[in-house]
C-alpha cells in the first residue's frame, strides 16, 4: 500500500474524461431546483441550468443570457449528479463567473445571443471543460481546437423539430468518413477547407473519429427521436425543451433515458414511447425565417 | 502476466463501457456489452464501469438486473469496478440518493463526489505495487472516496488518504479510471484472477 505521486489537474484528458462518463446519457434542460430533482430522478447524467428552455426563448425574444447565478447555485445544490450551464458565444466573461460558481461544465451555446460574432471564448485558459455546438466536421473541429473538451450537434433548438439534429449528425459523420478516406498529401487541403489544424485533420483521418465525445442536441423531443441520433452514431442526447414542455415530465424523461440505452431494441422502444401523454408542441423548422435561425449563429 | 480467453461482461448502461471493452479485448479476453439480465449467463467476470452512479441504478432497476447480477456473484461471477461502478457495488452509499439501488457486492462504505465537483477532478500516477512498476496514470473524475473497508478488503493503494483500489477475493474496486488513460495492467489483474 502506498501514497500516489504525481498530481495535475485540469488536463485535458481529465477535461474530455467527464463528457466519456456521460456516454449513453441524457442532459436536460432545467429551469428550476424542482426540474432539476425531476431530471435526476428520472435517471439524467447532468442538468443544463437556464432561466428560459429554448422554446421560450424562441417564443419570447429579446437577448438571451447566461442565467441568475444564484439559480445556477440552487440547481447545483438540489442535485449530485454534473451541473452544466451556457456562456453567450465569445463571452468570456460570463464562462469566468461560471467557473468562479464551480460549474461543472460550460455550454458556450447558440441558443444564447452571441455576444462576439467574430471569436469564440479562448477554452484552453479555463479548468472548467466545455462543450460547443457544431453543424459540421469543420465546426467541431475548430471548437476542439479552441479548446472543446466535448462537441454536440447544434441541431434547430427550441423546435422539437429533429430534422436540423440529423443534418448535423450527418454531416459530422461523413466528414469524418471522408477524412479516413483520403490520402496523406490530400490532408493539408482538407485542413484547409475545413478550417481547422493539419495536425487534428491527421488525427480524426487515421482515428475515424472526434477526439472528443459528441452528443445531439436541437429538437429532441421523442424516445424515437433519441434512440434515432443513437443510431446515427451520437453518443448521447441533450433534451431541452423537449421534457419540461411536454405534458408529463417525469414519464418523458425516464423514458428517452431508457430509449437511448436501448437506442437499438425496437420492441424495448416500442414499450416505454407507449402512452407518454402530449409532447411539446414544436414548430416546424421549415417553417422558421432566416433571422430565426439558431444554429447559424457562431461558426 | 498471461493473457486469457475469459468471457467478460460489461456493463452497457451508461458511462464509458466501450473503453472497457477495448482494453479487455486488447488483453485477449472475449467480451460482451451486458444490457439485460438474459445476457448474463456464463459470465467469469463482469465489469462496471465509469458514468454517472443514479443513472444506472436507475438502469439496474428498470432492466430487472439487480437480482440477477447478485446471484451470479453468489455463483462465482467475479466483479471489476470503477469509480461509479464501485459506488454501485458498495454495501453502503454514504450520500446516496433515497431509493439507489446498490449491488451489495463488496464490504465498503463509499461516498459520492467525496473530492468536490469537477474541478477537483485530477490526473495522478498510483504506485500500486500489485501491478508493478511503473506508477499507473490514472483520472480521478468527480470520484468517490472509500471511507471504510471490511476485514476482508485488502487495500492496494490509497490516494488523499482514503484507499482508492481494493480487492477483496476475486472482486477488484478502483475509485478512478485506468481505461480513460489505458493502462491495461489493473485489467490484466482482474483477468489473471478468472
Amino acid at each position: 500500500m502506498t501514497q500516489n505521486g504525481h498530481v495535475e489537474s485540469s488536463t485535458v484528458r481529465v477535461k474530455r474524461g467527464l463528457a466519456e462518463m456521460l456516454k449513453g446519457g441524457v442532459i436536460m434542460d432545467v429551469v428550476t431546483p424542482a426540474q432539476a430533482e425531476i431530471a435526476q430522478e428520472a435517471g439524467a447524467v447532468a442538468v443544463m441550468a437556464l432561466e428560459r428552455v429554448p422554446a421560450d426563448i424562441r417564443a419570447q425574444g429579446g437577448v438571451a443570457r447566461m442565467s441568475d447565478p444564484r439559480l445556477v447555485k440552487e440547481i447545483m445544490a438540489a442535485v449530485s449528479i454534473p451541473v452544466m450551464a451556457k456562456c453567450r458565444i465569445g463571452h468570456f466573461v460570463e464562462a469566468q463567473i461560471l467557473e468562479a460558481l464551480g460549474i461543472d461544465y460550460i455550454d458556450e451555446s447558440e441558443v444564447l445571443t452571441p455576444a462576439d460574432e467574430e471569436n469564440h471564448v479562448d477554452k484552453w485558459k479555463f479548468r472548467v471543460p466545455f462543450v460547443c455546438g457544431a453543424r459540421n466536421l469543420g465546426e467541431a473541429l475548430r471548437r476542439i481546437s479552441e479548446g472543446a473538451a466535448m462537441i454536440r450537434t447544434k441541431g434547430e433548438a427550441g423546435t422539437g423539430d429533429v430534422v436540423e439534429a440529423v443534418r448535423h449528425m450527418r454531416a459530422v459523420s461523413q466528414g469524418i468518413r471522408r477524412l479516413a478516406s483520403l490520402r496523406e498529401e490530400e490532408l493539408a487541403t482538407a485542413a484547409k477547407e475545413l478550417g481547422a489544424s493539419l495536425e487534428m485533420v491527421r488525427e480524426v483521418s487515421s482515428t475515424g473519429k472526434l477526439p472528443v465525445v459528441n452528443f445531439s442536441a436541437g429538437g429532441i423531443a421523442t424516445p424515437a427521436d433519441a434512440a434515432l441520433m443513437m443510431q446515427l452514431g451520437c453518443d448521447g442526447n441533450f433534451v431541452g425543451s423537449g421534457i419540461f414542455k411536454s405534458g408529463d415530465p417525469l414519464r418523458r424523461a425516464k423514458a428517452i433515458v431508457q430509449a437511448t440505452t436501448y437506442f437499438d431494441k425496437p420492441e424495448i422502444l416500442a414499450e416505454v414511447s407507449e402512452d407518454l401523454g402530449e409532447p411539446m408542441v414544436g414548430i416546424s423548422t421549415s417553417s422558421l425565417r432566416p433571422e430565426e435561425l439558431l444554429a447559424v449563429r457562431g461558426i | 502476466m498471461p493473457t486469457t480467453g475469459a468471457r467478460v461482461g460489461v456493463l452497457a448502461l451508461q458511462g464509458d463501457f466501450r473503453e472497457h471493452m477495448r482494453l479487455l479485448e486488447s488483453c485477449g479476453a472475449s467480451v460482451v456489452p451486458i444490457r439485460l439480465p438474459e445476457e448474463l449467463t456464463g459470465l467469469q467476470g463482469l465489469v462496471i464501469p465509469g458514468g454517472e452512479s443514479t443513472t444506472m441504478s436507475r438502469l439496474i432497476g428498470t432492466a430487472g438486473l439487480l437480482e440477477p447480477i447478485q446471484e451470479a456473484v453468489a455463483g462465482g461471477m467475479a466483479c471489476l469496478t470503477t469509480c461509479a461502478g464501485t459506488i454501485l457495488a458498495a454495501r453502503e452509499i454514504r450520500d446516496g440518493l433515497p431509493g439507489q439501488i446498490h449491488l451489495q457486492i463488496l464490504d465498503i462504505a463509499v461516498r459520492r463526489n467525496a473530492f468536490g465537483r469537477q474541478l477537483q477532478s485530477e490526473e495522478v500516477e498510483l504506485d500500486i505495487p500489485a501491478v508493478g512498476r511503473p506508477p499507473v496514470l490514472v483520472a480521478f473524475i468527480r470520484a468517490p472516496a472509500i471511507e471504510q473497508v471490511g476485514e476482508k478488503v485488502e487495500v492496494l493503494v490509497t490516494y488523499r488518504s482514503q484507499p482508492a483500489a481494493v480487492r477483496q477475493g476475486r472482486h477488484l474496486a478502483l475509485t478512478f479510471h485506468p481505461e480513460i488513460t489505458g493502462d491495461p495492467r489493473l485489467h490484466r489483474l482482474f483477468l489473471a484472477t478468472l
